[in-house]
């Protein structure tokens, strides 16, 4: 629990040295009908006189509306009361509410904060959850975010990704920082800067590493970071070229595409750089491996068909099956947490796009209606796909939900942001 | 002070009075590790990487300069030789290395062979289109053609190392078909430079 505040002690320097950007309006478009969304009122905490108001019921808000699940009803004014018993859930259930939320922040000892929050049921008149957090000021946000997570788990039976973070690099003239975030975009704070470019970050399964391919050394090497203390050590660095990091679920390996004894092929490779195996053979290109998550299967992008195309092979080696067979460009594949999803960037009519396949029939569709889409990444809980884009000839991030309905833009305009992986 | 500043002052004038414009140092700085130097000039901000690396280079070009008429410095950046030439480029989708580049790949050998102890990057490059970690591929194979023909031509694999930029050092920064073409290429690097 709000365990991503823990993670970065010595990144505080980091952030107290960023430019502390203003809160960007966030965009959120919905597309076609958005059906089935749950009505919520959301009422503003209360706030004792002379306390912060961290708006933690704006910030939990905008969590849920960017899931395309929820419809957040206008409150006209209301407040929640000083006595959150005291709420009559069938008033808001006249005003159209299936489930209400109400919340209060008071003083506690040594500065620090008790933020009380209920999730009603209009329908029904039950309380659905209630809790208390005693938190210090730096917590504000980790904690409306993890409100959204219980609202959103509770009323959905779905669990929460609100709490979760995401990396990506942002691109400033000739300088690279590479930079965790909140799920929501907000709060970065950088862990790499550089003056070579930086790509392919990914979050080790526990979130306590980033992997990620740096050009310091004038080509491309893997690097292991810990998010903890900042220390990293090079994992891949062999002759030629070493990129496209992947995690095995477990943490202990690597997948990373050497070049060192023919053209891009795919290996296998402890976190701390020792026992190096090779994958896929060829002399084709074969790049972009991520494991599924049982580890049982590598889905990579190769040109061993003439075109670039998704394929998948065991962990253990064997002969490749091509996944994607419509287009002549289909690369950067990603896979849903259950495994269920192949999402990947499909070209068609020289536009890029996120497409989503079901592995278990092969029904693709397309999610996104933009036309340079990049790096496709799923949300721990499988219900939104994080990507980088362009708008107005500059790098964006966004996220859609899986029947590509809601989307929503995630980095501030005035930040070139691109290559993002979403972790735990 | 003025002892180590006037010769530097010297090999700057000398360097920009003979500039024949897109020389070979002004490719390898741009890709290389000096970047910060260039960069931190143009965008006027007091960056770390403000090194002197920049005006180093432009000393071993003046002298290289003082012989009126006849090149008398490194033939590697003479020029009027193919070993000037430090750039192959492709068409799009292709990994061919055209006809045109045949001779300065010559050159390059020829100048590798004579020089057992001498040592190439070979720095594949690809338009910005698409996937990064797939351009990366492309420019890897772009690079890995290079040193194939290099190899063909009797050059020792130890002399050779084909890394690849993908799409992340672009040499033009347009979003025009002219830019793509210009980042579609595969630069010679020579390591002592």
């Amino acid at each position: 629990m709000l365990r991503a505040v823990f993670l970065f002690p010595l990144l505080c320097l980091a952030l107290l040295s960023a430019p502390f950007s203003a809160h960007a309006v966030m965009e959120i478009q919905v597309v076609g009908g958005a059906a089935n969304q749950i009505a919520l009122a959301m009422l503003p905490f209360q706030v004792a006189p002379g306390q912060p108001s961290p708006k933690l019921e704006q910030i939990a808000g905008d969590d849920l509306k960017r899931s395309g699940q929820f419809n957040l009803i206008d409150v006209g004014g209301a407040q929640s009361p000083a006595d959150l018993a005291q709420v009559d859930p069938g008033v808001w259930r006249g005003k159209g509410a299936e489930a209400l939320v109400v919340g209060q922040v008071v003083a506690a000892p040594n500065g620090r904060f008790e933020v009380r929050f209920r999730l009603l049921d209009a329908i029904k008149q039950t309380q659905l959850a209630g809790y208390s957090f005693t938190i210090s000021a730096g917590q504000w946000r980790a904690t409306a975010h993890q409100i959204a997570d219980i609202i959103y788990e509770k009323l959905t039976g779905t669990r929460g990704a609100f709490g979760s973070r995401i990396a990506y690099v942002q691109k400033q003239g000739k300088r690279f920082e590479l930079k965790v975030a909140d799920a929501d975009g907000q709060n970065p704070r950088t862990v790499v800067r550089s003056g070579e470019p930086l790509i392919s970050p990914v979050f080790s399964p526990d979130g306590s590493n980033l992997a990620y391919v740096s050009f310091e050394d004038k080509k491309p090497v893997v690097y292991v970071q810990s998010l903890r203390d900042g220390g990293r050590r090079k994992v891949a660095a062999f002759k030629g070229s070493n990129s496209a990091p992947a995690w095995t679920p477990d943490g202990k390996r690597l997948a990373v595409v050497l070049t060192r004894d023919e053209a891009s092929q795919i290996y296998l490779i402890n976190a701390d750089g020792s026992g190096l195996t090779r994958l896929t053979r060829g002399g084709n290109i074969d790049t972009e491996p991520v494991f599924s998550p049982d580890g049982q299967t590598v889905y990579f992008t190769s040109d061993r068909g003439g075109s670039p195309q998704i394929y998948r092979v065991a962990a253990s080696g064997g002969d490749p099956k091509r996944l994607t067979f419509s287009g002549s460009y289909n690369v950067s594949p990603a896979i849903s947490p259950d495994g269920r999803f192949l999402a990947y960037i499909g070209r068609e009519d020289g536009r890029f796009r996120v497409m989503l396949h079901e592995l278990a029939n092969g029904q693709t569709r397309v999610l996104t209606d933009s036309a340079r889409d990049e790096s496709p990444s799923f949300a721990p809980n499988g219900q939104a796909v994080l990507y980088a884009t362009v708008q107005g000839g500059q790098g964006v991030l966004g996220t859609v939900s899986l029947d590509g309905k809601t989307r929503a833009r995630l980095s501030e305009s005035g930040v070139d942001a691109r290559e993002p992986a979403w972790g735990p | 002070m003025n002892k180590l500043f006037l010769p530097a002052l010297l090999a700057l004038i000398l360097s920009a009075c003979s500039s024949t414009g897109d020389t070979p140092a002004t490719v390898e700085d741009r890709t290389g590790s000096m970047t910060s130097s260039g960069q931190a000039a143009g965008d006027g901000k007091p960056a770390g990487g403000t090194e002197t690396t920049g005006l180093g280079d432009a000393g071993v070009k003046g002298s290289a300069l003082d012989g009126s008429g006849s090149y008398a410095g490194d033939p590697r950046k003479d020029p009027a030789s193919p070993l000037s030439k430090r750039s192959i480029y492709f068409d799009f989708d292709s990994f061919v290395v055209k006809d045109e580049f045949r001779p300065a790949l010559e050159a390059h050998a020829a100048y590798l062979l004579s020089k057992r102890d001498a040592k190439v990057v070979l720095q594949g490059n690809t338009d910005e289109r698409g996937s990064r970690e797939y351009n990366l591929a492309l420019g890897q194979k772009r690079a890995e053609a290079v040193r194939k023909v290099l190899v063909v031509l009797g050059v020792s694999d130890g002399q050779l190392e084909a890394v690849s930029f993908g799409e992340e050092k672009p040499r033009n920064e347009a979003d025009t078909e002219e830019a793509f073409a210009e980042n579609r290429r595969v630069d010679v690097v020579y390591a002592d430079e």
